[in-house]
């Protein structure tokens, strides 16, 4: 479920702990903490440092 | 043999990355570097070589400073990182090894920054010394764009805002390229075109395959040899009738390179992983 909108969220197969998802209804960037069942939280933001 | 996968965050190239290690027969350990505690006292030598993918480049920097104190060998080393995470320590790089790149200045305050801007001449490009995915970069046509925006910066304050980093524009044609050196061999090329003037895929620029001509490769391998070679992501501007090597990358994003050159890169990047956990020679450049 969503933390933002209560979307409920389905993933696709292959998806892990520690991927980024965007909720289809609110767009919110969230990573996936669990997967049995899928659970999320807030992605954390983009940091200045962050890059290649 | 056993390899970490350091991340942040599990994206596309990650999963690439440690597949095709796991294809290669390597045990991989995923290592989240957030949940990372490295005592300096009690080494933990679990791997045989750490592959660094962090999203942040001050934890990258961080841990493989450590690692590599406790003896552990780490793709790209830290010196390397050092270099590659400061565009200003890479363009000095470049410069000291005659690897042609756009003319650099830097200042550290608005009046010495004006007067290094007219040195180049307008446009002039302000970049980030700490920074990716083309955030931050703002072409400067004229004097009065400039005053504005080193008044800005001045007033913002904090370490990243006081040094000016300023490079002569090129005016390429609506493109660069993106090479990828892994050990001594540019393994493909990409164009990156836009309409904008930041051609950078994070910035939505499209992609085509770019032939790796001997020209591009000497260039590309003398790079990678300025900064110490490795994995590594060289960006270039055409400029005119010369190339310009204008960044290199250490922590390299190829998810839109693979299917344009028809290159592996991920399994190209673990062969390479998987040789110097070997403990082999790795060539650096040509």
């Amino acid at each position: 479920m969503c933390p933002e909108c209560d979307a409920q969220i389905v993933v696709d197969d292959g998806v892990e702990r520690g991927e980024v998802v965007t909720c289809p209804e609110c767009n919110a960037e969230l990573e996936v903490v669990g997967l049995a069942p899928p659970r999320f939280v807030f992605a954390p933001p983009e940091e200045v440092d962050w890059g290649e | 043999m056993r390899i970490g996968l350091l991340c942040s965050r599990i994206r596309v190239e990650e999963k690439l990355l440690r597949d095709a290690l796991v294809y290669r027969g390597l045990e991989v350990e995923v290592v989240d570097d957030r949940e990372l505690i490295l005592t300096l006292a009690q080494p933990v030598r679990r791997w045989d070589a750490v592959l660094e993918r962090s999203i942040s480049q001050t934890r990258a920097l961080a841990v493989t400073s450590v690692l590599e104190s406790w003896g552990i060998l780490t793709v790209n080393r830290n010196a390397v990182a050092v270099t590659c995470a400061s565009k200003l320590a890479t363009s000095a790089a470049l410069e000291a090894a005659g690897v042609p790149t756009p003319a650099t200045a830097v200042a550290f305050t608005p009046e010495a920054a004006l007067h290094a801007a007219a040195e180049l001449g307008y446009p002039v490009v302000l970049k980030p010394v700490t920074g990716s995915w083309g955030r931050l970069l703002a072409r400067i046509n004229d004097r009065d764009a400039a005053e504005a925006l080193f008044e800005h910066k001045a007033l913002l304050g904090g370490p990243e805002h006081s040094v000016f980093y300023l490079q002569r524009h090129v005016d390429k044609p609506g493109r660069d390229i993106r090479a990828f050196v892994v050990g001594d061999e540019v393994i493909c090329a990409i164009y990156r075109e836009s309409d904008h003037w930041v051609t950078n895929t994070a910035r939505g620029a499209t992609t085509r395959d770019c032939p790796v001509d001997s020209a591009l490769r000497s260039l590309c391998l003398d790079a990678a040899v300025a900064v110490g070679g490795g994995v590594l992501a060289i960006d270039l501007l055409e400029d005119r009738d010369r190339l310009v090597v204008s960044e290199v990358n250490a922590t390299m994003e190829f998810k839109n390179s693979i299917d344009v050159t028809g290159v592996d890169i991920p399994g190209r990047v673990a062969d390479y992983v998987r040789e110097v956990a070997r403990g082999a020679p790795v060539a650096v450049g040509g």
